[in-house]
């Protein structure tokens, strides 16, 4: 049986960042990765604004995974899926065999939620979450000109905008009355729908698909309003689910994620998880930037200097070029309450409390995108 | 002049051109890029950009 000292399941931007920050401290320590995937690494954020960059699901490989095991002098088993974590045991059971853990991190990522669709068409509804889904979203793409959207959350706006770029025809449904749901205060959510719509995303909101059937070309989707709607593919971007099923079943304590404390550590011994699939000190934030300072921390933590994870202030980028956001939504449980301006053509939206402390905030428009990093410096952090 | 490219989203940060719309001007070297500077695409952080040739 194998036995590595450090073992990573997963191999997302969390695993690989783990990987490179242990190794920037620790050239001999035993790193082995396990993944169901090719284990080559992709840039993420890019699936989302690939047809503007005209990227396929190839040409997204930042680094192939030989050439990543080589440089970091790791093993890398792809195609190889964990079945069960013996946590007593210290070894994980995968379809290859047995392998043996010092330590163990959880990097399983999260998987799409699928709403309850109605019809012989909701069998056929994609969802892209790894560069896999990438490829076939592609290969269906293709010859066809019409995509349904169903969500218009962080995601679901940014294929929009990357669907309008090559001019397909898009419409996104969201039972919200406005899109960005609650990252968007009012007037900027209006603003940041204009912006879209002038690109000519067609937005269906406060209802949802109910019911798709396939036609003699495309399909027909019913919502909510009674209203039906024919396009030629349905894509679903309603939010993830973190990946909690191996871990619940080997014993580990899950909430809505895998939980762990400030130090990344779950309720197991030696084992420990980060990014989307974790609950770190009650949060669940699936998004670039926790997940390089919990690498960060994690790398540290593993290397005998015991380092609870810090976030700074983690404003989020939407890459909507037709009308540029900025988001950094208030911690849940501040009071406060927000200060809208327009700036043409575009909004500033504050987050202040009583004192008058930024505690978060909405730029809509690429000049006011612009103050980023002016608000980042003033944010006061809870 | 050289490029560096962010590790997360493959931006890539040119020294011939800067970041002019985040107040780095054209022709700024990499080791003079501030360290709180981060990438405008992803917002990750300087240090996970590497030294590429294009």
């Amino acid at each position: 049986m194998e036995r590595s000292d450090i073992l990573i399941v997963g191999a997302g931007l969390a695993a690989i960042t783990l990987m490179r920050e242990l190794r920037k401290r620790d050239a001999a320590v035993g790193i082995t990765l396990v993944t169901a995937d090719d284990g080559h690494f992709y840039s993420k954020p890019m699936l989302s604004n690939g047809l503007a960059t005209s990227k396929t699901a190839a040409s997204l490989v930042m680094t192939q995974r030989d050439a990543l095991a080589t440089q970091l002098n790791l093993a890398i088993l792809p195609r190889t899926r964990v079945t069960a974590v013996d946590t007593g045991g210290h070894r994980v059971l995968t379809d290859q065999g047995a392998l043996v853990y010092g330590r163990l991190v959880l990097a399983l990522g999260a998987h799409p939620i699928r709403l309850p669709i109605e019809g012989e068409g909701a069998a056929d509804v994609l969802s892209i979450n790894h560069l896999d889904d990438y490829a076939i979203y592609r290969e269906q793409l293709a010859d066809k000109q019409r995509v349904a959207l169903l969500g218009a959350g962080l995601i679901g706006c940014e294929f929009a905008n990357d669907l309008r770029t090559v001019g397909k025809e898009v419409d996104v449904f969201d039972i919200a009355p406005q899109p960005l749901g609650r990252l968007l205060p009012d007037i900027a959510g209006k603003a940041y729908r204009l912006g879209l719509e002038a690109a000519g995303v067609r937005f269906h909101f406060g209802t949802s698909v109910q019911r798709i059937e396939r036609g003699a070309s495309g399909y027909r989707l019913h919502d909510g309003t009674g209203a039906i709607t024919e396009t030629d593919l349905v894509v679903s971007a309603v939010g993830l689910k973190p990946e909690t099923t191996l871990p619940a079943a080997a014993g580990i304590k899950v909430g809505r994620g895998i939980m762990t404390d400030g130090m990344l550590a779950t309720s197991a011994e030696d084992v420990f998880a980060l990014g989307d699939c974790a609950e770190v000190a009650g949060m669940v934030l699936p998004f670039v930037m926790p997940i390089m300072h919990q690498a960060k921390a994690l790398a540290a933590t593993l290397c005998g200097e015991a380092t609870p994870v810090r976030y700074p202030a983690m404003p989020v980028v939407v890459k909507t070029p037709a009308m540029p956001a900025v988001v950094c939504p208030p911690p849940p449980g501040t009071v406060g309450d927000w200060q809208e301006t327009e700036t043409d053509p575009g909004v500033r939206s504050l987050y202040l409390n009583a004192a008058g402390d930024l505690l978060g905030f909405a730029l809509i428009g690429s000049e006011a995108a612009k103050e980023k990093q002016v608000l980042t410096a003033r944010l006061k952090l809870v | 002049m050289k490029t560096w490219m962010c590790v997360v989203c493959g931006y890539i940060y040119d020294e011939a051109k800067g970041d002019p719309e985040h107040g780095i001007a054209a022709g700024t070297r990499w080791e003079d890029v501030p360290d709180d500077w981060s990438c405008p695409d992803c917002g990750v952080a300087k240090g996970d950009f590497e030294m590429v040739t294009v």
